[in-house]
């Protein structure tokens, strides 16, 4: 956007404007501004989940609950993984900055080698689940379960895809502004998946094997 | 395997002739508005400059004109259901079938709610509030095309259910188990689901959108509380959209699981809990109320103090009022449902939180009446509106409170009082409000007044349609009278409907006239052409050319005081009159058109019916479809155009001159 401000108006030039006043922000700082609000409105989404799922977590019907189904020790894993994924995504953030290409190209498969095996602990727990009978269709708790952890899930398929068109864009059109912007909102995006593993694996995870 | 799903010739309804004569006019009608555009040769001309247009002046008047269609496709359906009611008395039966009357009535309030009022706000906040702003255009101006592209795949898919298929026969809220697979097994849930799904992601986009170009691109010195009450209202409903919608799209979604893959959210077995859906849906729903009706309040506070020629009176208090009813739209939810059986207290809380919602919303009218009083109101159309939605409101708001007392609900609770209170609310508020902004702003857009003649008798239509049409219903419902009736044994409730069907027939004139004023002031435009202010406005939008060009302002303005235009006027005329001075423009950078928006809808189309349809292969290439399109837009070379300095300047030159004469 061109900032052509109308000078001959009667405007006082000594006084700096204040933030509100300054006109039109920078493509930057709309752009990364939209986005944190899209990553709100998402967590509004996964907070509708979460309602559904703690009002259906003792609906069990009859089957299996939390404490029979989940496995610490796989979840623990796929903890660790999301979060170093996470951490390599940030170490990306940097080299970024300084536009190296290969250092990229390096944080980011390893940042997708982490989410790719998230994924499939995950996948496996599900099929695991489902394998003894306890798929989403057995009872509302599990309907809930498998929506708001398949959901995530999606999410984090989502940005590994995200990642992979990214990659072919700084390869293709090299470190310009839009790749630059874009790269920002992944590295958003990727952070905010990580909060709600954290509150997932607590709700679901760790409240699940309390009771 | 078979290739087309559900889908088979049983699913045209060819033995009702009711249905069969409005789509094959439906279809005639496109058939015919196709042909003679592609016969005229306007296909490129509408490629380049309106489908494929990112101008948020553009995209706002399309999305005005959709909703304009479908408030005459959810106004038939209005009309056939005061008919059917109107006469169903006794042992009759009307001309209503039971499955054909509850797909009308669930048509009816989608459209209204989803498919009218939603793209008719929408489109107007798209057209004004970067106008207002003193901005060249949204902050994402690709996203609000796909947006738009989004509603209207929504809107196209629930009336392809006309005639492929059926609509939901559930009612506009779809609550469970009724609408469960195991009640509904037919495709009409599935219509309403995937078309609201797909245009709920739209409106998703267009809150963020607005709710980033409000607070990150304004003009200079445009402070907060320095921007126009429309903005703010604007804000307010898109912060509403940002947090409401995301739960209406998780509801719908955990309904759709339910519906396809056998999940267990809402079901009566596998111990599913159907009142956490109407639960769900009223979180969203209840600010969706104020989506509808907050952009209205701003049109009106904009309408009030330019026609009275005063600033608007409390304008702190206006904003306050504002952002109060957006924090507090949040926790009256549960007033949808007081007969749900929660405790006294619970009860007791939402019915106190829906009362207070009243107090800054008494303040809004306050102060409306007195930015009135003592001023030198011109009384014009967009006014008149006002004045009707005044005093209509006010009554819709009283009902309001009176069922927001607990015990008083029990008995009101889904009778016509409910259907009474908020008609009463949503046309006195949202759709007065959004006639009165049509009129007010259309010169803005087009360059030329609406007929005033017309626009008056079409008020007067809808104000008196609308008491003769809705009040008997209040009186109704104190009698008893449940909604969604298709026939009912009680003689005595006859008369009353009679006479609404009789105010739906004065609404109907209403109509009338405003299609006639619009054919009429198009016929007359050189009569009625205007130049930049019309209406002696006091916001930005009125300080650029009528219609304004594409980059909106030449330069962007200096904001300094609240009613940016209105101090500029003075300021000029206060000063000896100055030779216009030699302005030095620089090239503005526009982004550039795309068809994206257009083929991100289609595919939206073609995903959305297959899944209705349980095509799988088709689904599949759709969502594949759409995946693609959004790869060639990231993938695209330019991605703004410059436009040249002397464009600019050989059109603020023929501005000018038209002003000067």
């Amino acid at each position: 956007m061109n900032i052509a401000v109308a000078l001959d108006d009667e405007v006082r030039q000594e006084a700096r404007p204040r933030a509100s006043e300054a006109g039109p922000a920078t493509k930057r700082i709309v752009v990364g501004y939209g986005f944190w609000i899209f990553l709100l409105s998402d967590i509004v989404m996964f907070a509708a989940f979460f309602a559904a799922y703690a009002v259906l977590a003792h609906a069990t019907a009859g089957g299996p609950s939390g404490l029979q189904l989940f496995n610490q020790r796989s979840v623990a894993i796929e903890t660790g993984c999301l979060l170093a994924s996470s951490y390599t995504c940030g170490l990306m953030s940097l080299v970024i900055g300084s536009r190296r290409y290969p250092a990229t190209y390096l944080a980011a498969l390893i940042t997708f080698v982490l989410g790719a095996a998230f994924l499939i602990l995950e996948v496996r727990e599900f099929a695991g689940m489902i394998a003894v009978g306890a798929g989403p269709q057995r009872s509302a708790f599990l309907s809930a379960f498998f929506t708001l952890v398949g959901c995530h899930g999606l999410h984090v398929t989502a940005g590994l895809v995200w990642l992979v068109v990214m990659m072919a864009q700084v390869a293709i059109k090299g470190f310009r502004e839009t790749v630059e912007r874009r790269l920002l909102c992944f590295s958003l995006f990727w952070h905010a998946l990580d909060i709600v593993w954290v509150w997932l694996f607590t709700v679901v995870y760790l409240m699940g094997v309390l009771s | 395997m078979n290739l087309l799903g559900k889908l088979n010739w049983n699913a045209i309804p060819f033995d009702q002739p009711i249905i069969m004569g409005a789509s094959g006019g439906m279809v005639l009608v496109i058939v015919s508005i196709l042909s003679w555009v592609t016969l005229k040769g306007y296909v490129p001309y509408l490629w380049r400059e309106w489908i494929t247009s990112v101008d948020h002046k553009r995209i706002g008047i399309m999305y005005i004109i959709l909703a304009l269609i479908m408030l005459l496709r959810g106004f038939a359906d209005a009309i056939m259901m005061r008919a059917q009611q109107a006469v169903a008395a006794g042992g009759a039966q009307g001309y209503l079938p039971p499955e054909h009357f509850d797909q009308i009535f669930s048509a009816h309030g989608t459209i209204m709610i989803f498919f009218m009022a939603m793209p008719f706000v929408i489109g107007m906040m798209n057209f004004v509030v970067p106008l207002q702003l003193g901005v060249r255009d949204m902050a994402f101006p690709t996203l609000n095309s796909v947006a738009l592209g989004l509603t209207a795949s929504g809107i196209l898919l629930t009336n392809i259910s006309l005639t492929v298929g059926e609509f939901a026969k559930t009612g506009w809220v779809a609550y469970p188990p009724l609408s469960e697979l195991q009640f509904s097994p037919g495709v009409g849930v599935d219509y309403y689901l995937w078309a609201l799904q797909i245009s709920g992601v739209g409106t998703l986009m267009t809150g963020i959108n607005f709710v980033a170009t409000i607070l990150k691109t304004r003009a200079p010195g445009m402070s907060y509380m320095r921007m126009p009450v429309f903005c703010w209202t604007s804000l307010a409903a898109n912060l509403l959209v940002v947090a409401a919608f995301p739960v209406l799209t998780a509801t719908l979604a955990m309904l759709l699981l339910d519906r396809y893959l056998g999940f267990h959210f809402f079901t009566i077995d596998g111990q599913g809990n159907a009142m956490m859906y109407v639960n769900l849906f009223w979180v969203w729903g209840h600010p969706e109320v104020y989506i509808l009706v907050l952009p209205a309040f701003g049109i009106f506070s904009e309408v009030v103090s330019t026609f009275s020629g005063k600033p608007l009176f409390g304008y702190r208090s206006m904003v306050a009022a504002t952002m109060a009813i957006c924090v507090l739209s949040f926790i009256v939810w549960l007033h949808h449902f007081f007969t749900m059986g929660a405790s006294a207290n619970v009860n007791g809380f939402f019915g106190v939180m829906t009362m207070i919602i009243a107090v800054p919303t008494g303040v809004k009218v306050f102060n409306w009446l007195f930015t009135m009083y003592g001023g030198r109101i011109r009384f014009t159309v967009p006014i008149l509106w006002s004045i009707g939605f005044m005093v209509t409101f006010v009554i819709g708001g009283m009902t309001g409170v009176l069922m927001a007392v607990p015990p008083a609900d029990f008995q009101l609770h889904n009778s016509l009082f409910l259907i009474a209170h908020f008609h009463n609310v949503i046309i006195g508020g949202t759709v007065f409000g959004l006639m009165a902004g049509y009129n007010y702003w259309f010169p803005k857009a087009f360059g030329f007044k609406l007929d005033e003649r017309w626009g008056r008798a079409s008020f007067w239509c809808w104000l008196i349609g609308f008491y003769l049409a809705f009040m008997p219903l209040y009186a109704l419902g104190l009698m008893g009278m449940t909604r969604r009736m298709q026939h009912y044994d009680v003689a005595s409730w006859q008369p009353w409907l009679v006479v609404a069907a009789v105010g739906v027939v004065v609404i109907l004139a209403g109509i009338v006239c405003q299609v006639i004023q619009l054919v009429v002031s198009i016929r007359d435009r050189e009569q009625l052409k205007v130049t930049a202010d019309p209406w002696n406005g006091r916001t930005l939008e009125w300080a650029t050319a009528s219609p304004p060009p594409a980059w909106n302002f030449a330069m962007l303005p200096q904001v300094t005081d609240i009613d940016a235009f209105w101090k500029r006027k003075q300021r000029e005329r206060t000063q000896q009159a100055q030779p216009p001075k030699e302005h030095k423009f620089e090239p503005i950078e526009m982004p550039k058109n795309s068809a994206t928006g257009f083929v991100t809808a289609f595919f939206s189309v073609i995903t959305g019916f297959a899944l209705i349809w349980h095509i799988w292969w088709m689904a599949g290439a759709g969502a594949i479809g759409i995946f693609l399109t959004m790869l060639a837009f990231a993938f695209r070379h330019e991605e703004e155009i410059k436009i040249p300095v002397d464009q600019i300047a050989r059109f603020e030159q023929a501005n000018q001159a038209e002003i000067a004469v």
